[in-house]
């Protein structure tokens, strides 16, 4: 064994020659010189989502459906609400690629409209419940204390409020239309992920880095935004992409019951709820394509949500 | 443990005031008197309709009468069906929707964990991936065309089972199905989880050592702890299956509380509206309140009167 320093832990006084020793790595450049690319947070998380294979299925389904959703009417020679009724319930053909509906409308233009409103719903609620969930999370968590009891407190009992009512009740109200349904989703929506910020902020506030950065003399807003919130984002996007599809469900069952998107406007619960006569005198195609895409794009959200979730969660990062 | 209990429900009574001041603020909101739509009415009859349903009264006495029915339980008469009052309607669709509600509950427990528990033995294997697939299909598909798919397989093309109606058995068996796959793919999925992480336990290896049987092991040992998150989501489900009954009760034309509540909506019926959801936001906060408790009393790791320091 050679020892590579000459301030070794032997004792001076042995009488070992100088000379015995040599440098092992004589380039400390070389040794300081790091050899891969550094890993951050964010392309970690990436690499191991990419391995999960059901989760980048339903990425891919989700940017195709995207991708229609902005094309697939422009592609499409047929109006939305255009009544053709001499060619109702055409089964699918190469001229009808979904078939028509009961008005001879062409259910592949409406599906992509209807994609288009399911993932407008979902993406708008997903992003007011986390504006509004940050904010108020954030400052419960980082204030502490007595703010944060009492917000505490309302948020345990805005919890109580059956959801799927209170947006009901709110539509009967407000009347049926993509704002007031967007605004009734999320008035109590938000509650979920102010709960969640709130966590990560209480726990994160405390540790040393937080310490470090704050007895150099940086301003609150400034934490917030440079260390609480940039490490509290894995569930935040986790949370984010499982409230997409319950927003997407509860449109769908809102249209369903009659609350929401009305009936010469295409929405995916619109058109399985005008279907319902129909599947009975056997034309399963106008229910089974807005069927497919709500149950698969919600299958896309949650397998996404499941990937992510693993894939952000630094305690699994090998 | 009492001091928990009360604070808890100190807060369900906050919760329940403000559903019930909501309901009522955004009934008394709506532009219009519910009688306008009636073309015969002159001005002297509607005066009469609305001194019957006292809303002639300035809003604050309105809003202590309805305080007061609340608590008395008492919703006063139907706007849309004069005959009936809404007591009445409750009275014959709650049971109705509370048989329903409770076997797909039983169904979906009973399976989910069934499922759960079999994925988690059989870990990364076939059976795993056949019921993980069934659970995510189960979440995915929303219940309302889960139940119109049924339909239209199993009544109309295969003719097994009855298409509508809430009378026998085979008549339940449609309406079940479609509203506890939901909620079963939920336990599973949970139960699957929780008790791979359990059956990695110290005291599993130790009951293992000591030979115990392996259905002691899962039954005594395992799946007891692996059911605690279960209680936990108990309350989320149950809201799930509740505001499900609507569209189902709708679908299958069973006559129960869900289908009242969604007729008065669309007949814009007040009183109904505002009596079914009352009824039902006091229903399931009660249920909420309970799995609570309940959670705190079988979970003796956690004392629930220190959770709020968390």
């Amino acid at each position: 064994m050679k020892y590579t320093s000459k301030d070794s832990i032997m004792p001076s006084s042995t009488n070992i020659p100088d000379d015995w020793f040599e440098w092992e790595q004589s380039d400390k450049a070389q040794a300081e010189k790091v050899a891969r690319p550094s890993l951050s947070y964010w392309n970690d998380a990436w690499k191991r989502l990419r391995k999960n294979k059901l989760a980048m299925t339903g990425l891919v389904f989700l940017i195709i459906l995207i991708f229609l959703a902005i094309f697939g009417p422009i592609l499409s020679p047929y109006e939305v609400n255009k009544s053709d009724l001499p060619n109702q319930y055409q089964e699918p053909s190469a001229s009808h690629w979904f078939g028509t509906d009961s008005h001879g409308r062409d259910v592949f233009t409406r599906t992509w409209f209807g994609a288009r409103i399911s993932l407008f719903v979902g993406l708008m609620a997903a992003l007011i419940d986390v504006s509004i969930g940050i904010i108020y999370g954030g400052i419960a968590g980082y204030k502490g204390g007595r703010t944060d009891n009492v917000m505490m407190r309302i948020i345990e009992i805005l919890y109580g409020l059956p959801y799927l009512l209170v947006v009901i009740l709110l539509l009967v109200v407000l009347g049926p239309s993509l704002t007031t349904i967007i605004v009734a989703l999320t008035v109590t929506g938000w509650v979920g992920m102010a709960r969640i910020v709130r966590g990560q902020v209480l726990q994160i506030k405390n540790y040393e880095f937080v310490l470090a950065s704050r007895s150099f003399g940086t301003k609150t807003s400034r934490i917030i935004r440079r260390n609480l919130l940039p490490n509290s984002m894995g569930p935040i996007i986790v949370q984010m992409t499982l409230t997409v599809p319950s927003a997407i469900f509860a449109e769908a069952f809102l249209s369903f019951l009659g609350l929401g998107i009305q009936s010469p406007y295409a929405s995916w619960g619109t058109m399985a709820n005008d279907s319902l006569g129909a599947i009975l005198s056997g034309n399963w195609w106008t229910l089974f394509f807005p069927a497919f895409f709500i149950s698969f794009t919600m299958f896309a959200f949650n397998v996404l949500g499941d990937g992510l979730q693993d894939a952000l969660d630094p305690k699994l990062r090998k | 443990m009492l001091r928990y209990i009360l604070k808890r429900l100190l807060i369900m009574c906050i919760t329940l005031w403000i559903i019930v001041t909501l309901t009522f603020v955004l009934m008394i909101s709506i532009p219009g008197s519910p009688f306008n739509s009636d073309q015969s009415s002159n001005e002297t009859v509607q005066a009469n309709l609305e001194k019957f349903y006292n809303l002639d009264e300035p809003y604050y006495i309105q809003y202590f009468q309805y305080i007061k029915s609340v608590i008395l339980f008492d919703f006063g008469p139907s706007i849309k069906q004069p005959n009936q009052t809404v007591n009445d309607l409750l009275g014959r669709g709650f049971p109705i929707s509370f048989e329903l509600g409770l076997i797909t509950i039983i169904v979906a427990v009973i399976s989910g964990i069934i499922l759960g528990v079999i994925a988690a033995l059989r870990h990364n294997g076939f059976v795993d991936y056949l019921a993980m697939g069934v659970a995510v299909f189960g979440i995915s598909i929303p219940n309302f065309i889960l139940a119109t798919l049924l339909i239209q397989q199993l009544a109309v093309n295969a003719e097994w089972f009855p298409v509508a109606t809430w009378s026998s058995p085979k008549h339940m068996v449609l309406p079940v199905l479609a509203l506890a796959t939901g909620p079963m793919a939920i336990i599973a999925r949970l139960t699957r989880s929780t008790m791979l992480e359990v059956l990695t336990q110290d005291y599993i290896k130790m009951a293992r050592a000591k030979g115990l049987s392996p259905w002691k092991i899962i039954f005594k040992h395992a799946l007891r702890n692996a059911l605690m998150p279960v209680v936990t989501i108990m309350g989320t489900l149950l809201a799930g299956i509740l505001t499900g009954t609507f569209v189902i009760e709708q679908i299958f034309a069973i006559p129960g509380m869900g289908k009242y509540f969604v007729e008065s909506i669309n007949h814009r019926d007040y009183p109904v509206i505002m009596g079914t959801t009352v009824f039902y936001s006091v229903f399931l906060i009660m249920m909420l309140f309970l799995v609570d408790i309940a959670y705190g009393i079988l979970d003796p790791r956690i004392k629930v009167h220190q959770k709020e320091g968390e």
